[in-house]
């Protein structure tokens, strides 16, 4: 292993986070702020419970994995795109690190900052709403994975996208809906028949019914499932990976 | 012969069908300046690829110091250090962060001195705290330079080193390369400035349309390829040559004030004293004479223009 290419690439990822710290950080725990004060307090104290949680406490864990994917994917992707971009990647490719360690270094960096917004999240909706974690364990445990996975399929993205439109239309056009109909703010329980039937082919119905597991004990579908395709993602996105690093896929003509 | 770098039957052809390289063999020796010679897209800058990693090989096989660089990369690349020929640097970092970085990315412990040491030598060290994009074009030339030198490789890739570069950074560099010379470093260069192979390169290497057309010392090239030319400054104009001269092939010019006389300084040994004495013999005395060395540049063309039919470009 080269772990002082690896630590190089990893701090280099993690510098990136720290100029812009401000962007990084503080918009999106002022967006889920909103979240909860229009979801939470306003609409939120005219919807009834939800699985015997008050509304605002159910979207909670909807609204960290709504985060965690997104961040996930907008920093792993971006932070593979812009050496490609700026044609520095040149150092990257021509250096005496293996695909393991490209992928450790970019994925490990993104899923880092993933993380830790989202333990701000969850430390800022502390301020909102009464919280409780039935299965920490379980939480970390989905907040690791789930956060792995996607920065793989932001370092997919990355290297599949050849300009700046198609690096965001990715996440605008097929993370966020998902997420959105995914049960980030409601149980598929709640949803007419056929709907629900459908929105089990939305992956992110798992991830967040899991993670809400963790809370609350309540979920969508079994927790034993949400793992399952949780691990399914991160196989597939590995696999994905693997092959474009060792084809040289958009990297290496 | 101790080569550094083995390259055997390499070919490369690109997705759109272009071929780069074509069956190119070339023994790069320890301790050497090799200067990679050619026009523009005659495949200089995909062989260097190749050997560094960025380009994938159709065919053929490079070793580096004994490492196939497909099977044992790390330890081929390793050795390698890569200035490419495009000015690509991070805008945010640190000069002194993306040299680190460099070094990190090349599996060395951090050693701050030699760091230091190396942004002395390349005057960077009062520029060490500024960003890059702060830079001018020389001075981001020489922070490439030395991300390529962070990791003490053995050999040393520049892709056109001087191209856009003005005369005091590109002194600068000419000497570098001889200081990195001296100590053990082999040095491979693309150019397509010949002055800078004439003036720097060990050994030559002509590469166009894809094929290496020779690989020669310099000197040898030099001398073999190289024909002088003396001019006599006439004291009085000659209507004709006299025929007492016929033999060596002499040419009148500018209403017959000069001779002009070509010959190959290695194969004709005293060819030059037999003529000022048959000239003394023949009573044509001279005012002044000089001689003249065709240039690498005039080899090269000719090489080339041998090899390029005409009506078709470079690429």
């Amino acid at each position: 292993m080269n772990w002082h290419a690896v630590r190089a690439i990893y701090l280099f990822e993690m510098a990136r986070t720290k100029r812009t710290l401000l962007q990084s950080v503080l918009a999106p725990v002022i967006t889920t702020s909103l979240y909860f004060v229009v979801f939470g307090a306003a609409i939120g104290a005219r919807i009834p419970e939800v699985e015997g949680v008050s509304y605002g406490a159910f979207i909670v864990p909807g609204l960290i994995m709504l985060n965690l994917l997104t961040q996930s994917v907008s920093n792993a992707s971006f932070g593979i795109f812009f050496p490609k971009f700026s044609r520095t990647i040149y150092e990257i490719l021509s250096a005496p690190v293996s695909h393991f360690e490209i992928v450790l270094s970019y994925v490990g960096a993104a899923a880092t900052k993933a993380v830790i917004l989202s333990l701000i999240i969850l430390a800022t909706a502390t301020f909102f709403v009464p919280l409780r974690i039935e299965h920490p364990l379980w939480m970390v445990g989905f907040l690791l994975l789930t956060a792995v996975s996607f920065s793989l399929l932001g370092f997919i993205l990355g290297i599949w996208a050849d300009n700046f439109e198609k690096l965001q239309l990715v996440p605008l056009l097929i993370i966020t809906p998902l997420t959105f109909l995914g049960g980030s703010f409601y149980s598929i329980d709640m949803l007419p028949a056929a709907w629900r039937t459908l929105s089990l082919f939305n992956p992110v119905v798992y991830l967040v019914s899991g993670f809400r597991w963790s809370f609350y004990g309540t979920a969508d579908v079994a927790v034993g499932v949400s793992l399952a395709m949780t691990l399914l993602f991160l196989a597939v996105f590995v696999g994905v990976a693997t092959w474009m690093l060792r084809t040289g896929y958009r990297l290496k003509p | 012969m101790d080569s550094i770098i083995s390259i055997s039957g390499l070919s490369k052809t690109y997705a759109s069908g272009f071929a780069a390289l074509k069956g190119v063999d070339l023994d790069i020796r320890r301790g050497e300046i090799f200067a990679l010679l050619g026009p523009n897209g005659a495949g200089k800058t995909t062989l260097i690829s190749v050997v560094c990693g960025l380009v994938n090989a159709s065919a053929g096989t490079v070793r580096v110091d004994g490492h196939d660089i497909v099977r044992d990369y790390r330890a081929a690349r390793a050795l390698i250090g890569l200035v490419p020929q495009e000015l690509t640097t991070d805008a945010f970092e640190t000069v002194w962060n993306t040299v680190s970085f460099s070094r990190g990315l090349f599996g060395k412990p951090p050693d701050p001195a030699y760091l230091e040491q190396l942004l002395k030598d390349l005057s960077l060290w009062a520029k060490k705290d500024a960003k890059l994009m702060m830079l001018s074009g020389g001075m981001k030339r020489r922070v490439l330079i030395a991300k390529a030198l962070s990791h003490e490789p053995r050999i040393l890739f520049l892709d056109e080193p001087t191209a856009g570069v003005d005369v005091e950074l590109r002194r600068d560099m000419w000497q570098l390369v001889r200081r990195l010379r001296d100590s053990g470093v082999t040095v491979i260069l693309t150019t397509h400035y010949i002055e800078e192979a004439e003036e720097m390169a060990d050994r030559i290497g002509v590469i166009a349309k894809g094929a290496l057309i020779l690989v020669e010392d310099k000197a040898a090239l030099m001398k073999k390829l190289g024909g002088k030319q003396l001019t006599l400054q006439l004291a009085a104009p000659l209507a004709q040559i006299p025929p007492a001269l016929a033999r060596y092939g002499l040419a009148l010019g500018k209403g017959g004030g000069t001779l002009v006389y070509r010959y190959e300084a290695e194969t004709e040994d005293n060819a030059i004293a037999d003529l000022l004495q048959d000239l003394a013999a023949a009573g044509i005395a001279f005012a002044d004479l000089h001689t003249t060395q065709r240039s690498l540049e005039e080899i090269f063309v000719s090489l080339v223009s041998e090899r390029e039919p005409a009506g078709e470009g470079a690429r």
